[in-house]
């Protein structure tokens, strides 16, 4: 154990750094921790946070600019900064059933599986985007239309997991739909209307 | 969430910098499908977090001499369509099985092989060997998802990797940077994960300061490859047990055998035996039936999860016959 713990250099333990770093009181070593530091400072990557940080998202074609911790999550972000109250937390319910689905260039995406911070300079897409004044997405209307809703909390990341879906696979066929949103189900009675939703855009074409 | 310091390094040396701040106590964001949730669970702790996807090397996948380079932050979706993966079935029937295009279009393949135990006690936050008051929860308590091999020690997890079995079975490496500057090493995947006898140990070799750059992989030549994995449900879901295989046939008989079991032991499990016995034999149902007995036949179930077993040996059975082109005949 002792050999495993001195091997992983954990806490308690004892490198050179810190070594430098509490021998101030000799000059020599002093002007050697400068130097390796400036080296350094040259050589790393920005560090950010652990405090509140600039970040700016792109969300729905409009960018925000946001001050934030590293920690924070895009759902959290899209949530409770920018009240895009669409992408739903499923963290506790503890299964991924889906309904934190954004598109993120393009791709279905869980947002709670996103720091805000990472995704910088991407676009951005939550289920607002597919309403237009009156006009809303084939998507949304197929859900209405096929009756593709229970309870309705998962309902908006399945609408843009579908979204996504439909965007990669336009003429995907019932197999592909049923194997490519597996990501969404969980125990739902209403993926009979959501495939036959999907099934019907696709022989549309997708759009 | 506990806060933590963000790094987006752009060099491999950059992030071997990184990661060694803190004491090396920081750690490695890809995909995030694994990572953000270990920690909004407070199951792991880290000071750092330090995002690889700005890395230029780790992007792509690339043919070198002797086989594939996977680099640690190629996607799932990325893999299926690459032509230079084309050959290696197995690989892409496991990304098939993932079946949700969320985890498809973020998941990374490196990420894969180093992804937590899906154990609940660790989930929970009780350590990858889930023990309690010096108690194993895991032995003790619900263990129907548990090791039904190598779990004689404190270890009752097993590897959560979807992606070990197939990579194992094609023998595959990971290339490893770190904790120095200069440090790199390939180790063979197979050694690659650790059953811990301490929770110090972690799951796998990777040190501190350390991180897998890329999978090497053989060309796929004239190798035939499967996966089969025993899911639950149709969803999004882990298997409950799953094999690989890589073949060199001749006619109906086999050359030579590399079988790998997933889901079942806390580290991939390679049934040595079991391919010596299938060398020079012809595969059949009937053979690949008495394979996967082999297999499992000195399996050591726990408490609640015998039935894994049965299922261990199932996917034995189906990755051989699919590797073959018969498991279509023989499901009917």
């Amino acid at each position: 154990m002792r050999e495993h713990e001195q091997q992983r250099n954990g806490p308690g333990g004892f490198n050179r750094r810190d070594f430098l770093k509490g021998s101030g009181a000799v000059v020599a070593a002093t002007a050697i921790a400068t130097a390796e530091q400036e080296a350094q400072a040259q050589k790393a990557a920005a560090v950010q946070g652990p405090g509140k940080v600039d970040v700016t998202l792109t969300v729905n074609g409009k960018q925000h600019k946001l001050s934030i911790e590293p920690r924070t999550t895009l759902l959290d972000a899209l949530r409770d900064q920018l009240n895009l109250t669409g992408c739903k937390d499923d963290y506790d319910t503890t299964s991924c059933s889906g309904s934190d689905t954004v598109i993120i260039d393009g791709k279905a995406v869980y947002a709670s599986t996103r720091l805000a911070i990472e995704v910088q300079g991407q676009k951005i897409q939550t289920v607002e985007s597919l309403r237009d004044g009156d006009k809303i997405d084939e998507v949304i209307a197929g859900f209405v239309k096929h009756d593709a809703m229970q309870c309705g909390f998962c309902t908006p990341g399945f609408v843009m997991a579908t979204r996504a879906f439909l965007n990669q696979k336009p003429k995907a066929t019932l197999e592909e739909i049923q194997s490519g949103l597996g990501g969404n189900i969980c125990r739902c009675g209403t993926y009979k209307g959501i495939t036959a939703c999907a099934l019907e855009i696709a022989k549309k074409g997708g759009a | 969430m506990r806060p933590f310091e963000y790094v987006s390094p752009t060099t491999e040396a950059e992030a071997v910098d990184a990661l060694n701040d803190h004491d090396g106590q920081t750690m490695v964001l890809a995909g995030g499908t694994d990572l953000i949730s270990l920690l909004q669970r407070d199951a792991v702790q880290t000071q750092r977090v330090v995002d690889i996807k700005k890395i230029d090397t780790l992007k792509t996948i690339e043919q070198v001499d002797d086989g594939v380079l996977i680099g640690a932050t190629v996607t799932l979706d990325e893999a299926l369509e690459s032509p230079l993966l084309a050959g290696h079935d197995s690989i892409a029937q496991v990304i098939d099985g993932h079946r949700a295009i969320q985890i498809q279009s973020s998941g990374t393949l490196v990420g894969d092989l180093c992804q937590m135990p899906q154990c609940w006690y660790f989930r929970n936050g009780f350590g990858v060997l889930g023990r309690k008051d010096g108690e194993s929860l895991a032995e003790l308590g619900d263990n129907r998802y548990h090791a039904v091999f190598g779990n004689a020690g404190p270890a009752k997890f097993v590897c959560a990797s979807r992606f070990a079995p197939s990579m194992v079975a094609w023998g595959a490496k990971v290339r490893v940077i770190g904790p120095g500057p200069e440090d790199e090493q390939f180790v063979p995947l197979e050694y690659f994960f650790v059953t811990p006898r301490l929770e110090s140990q972690g799951v796998n070799v990777l040190k501190p300061g350390q991180l897998v750059t890329h999978i090497w992989l053989p060309k796929a030549a004239d190798t035939k490859s499967a996966a089969y994995e025993v899911l639950e449900s149709k969803g999004l879901d882990r298997p409950q047990a799953a094999a690989a295989v890589c073949l060199q046939t001749d006619g109906d008989f086999v050359r030579d055998a590399r079988i790998v079991m997933g889901h079942v032991a806390p580290t991939p499990w390679i049934a040595h035996e079991a391919a010596r016995a299938l060398v020079g034999q012809r595969l059949d149902e009937d053979m690949a039936g008495r394979i996967g007995d082999l297999a499992v036949s000195k399996a050591t179930p726990l408490t609640m999860n015998e039935y894994k077993v049965a299922m261990a040996r199932a996917a034995v059975k189906r990755s051989l016959l699919r590797a073959v082109g018969k498991l279509d005949d023989a499901l009917v």
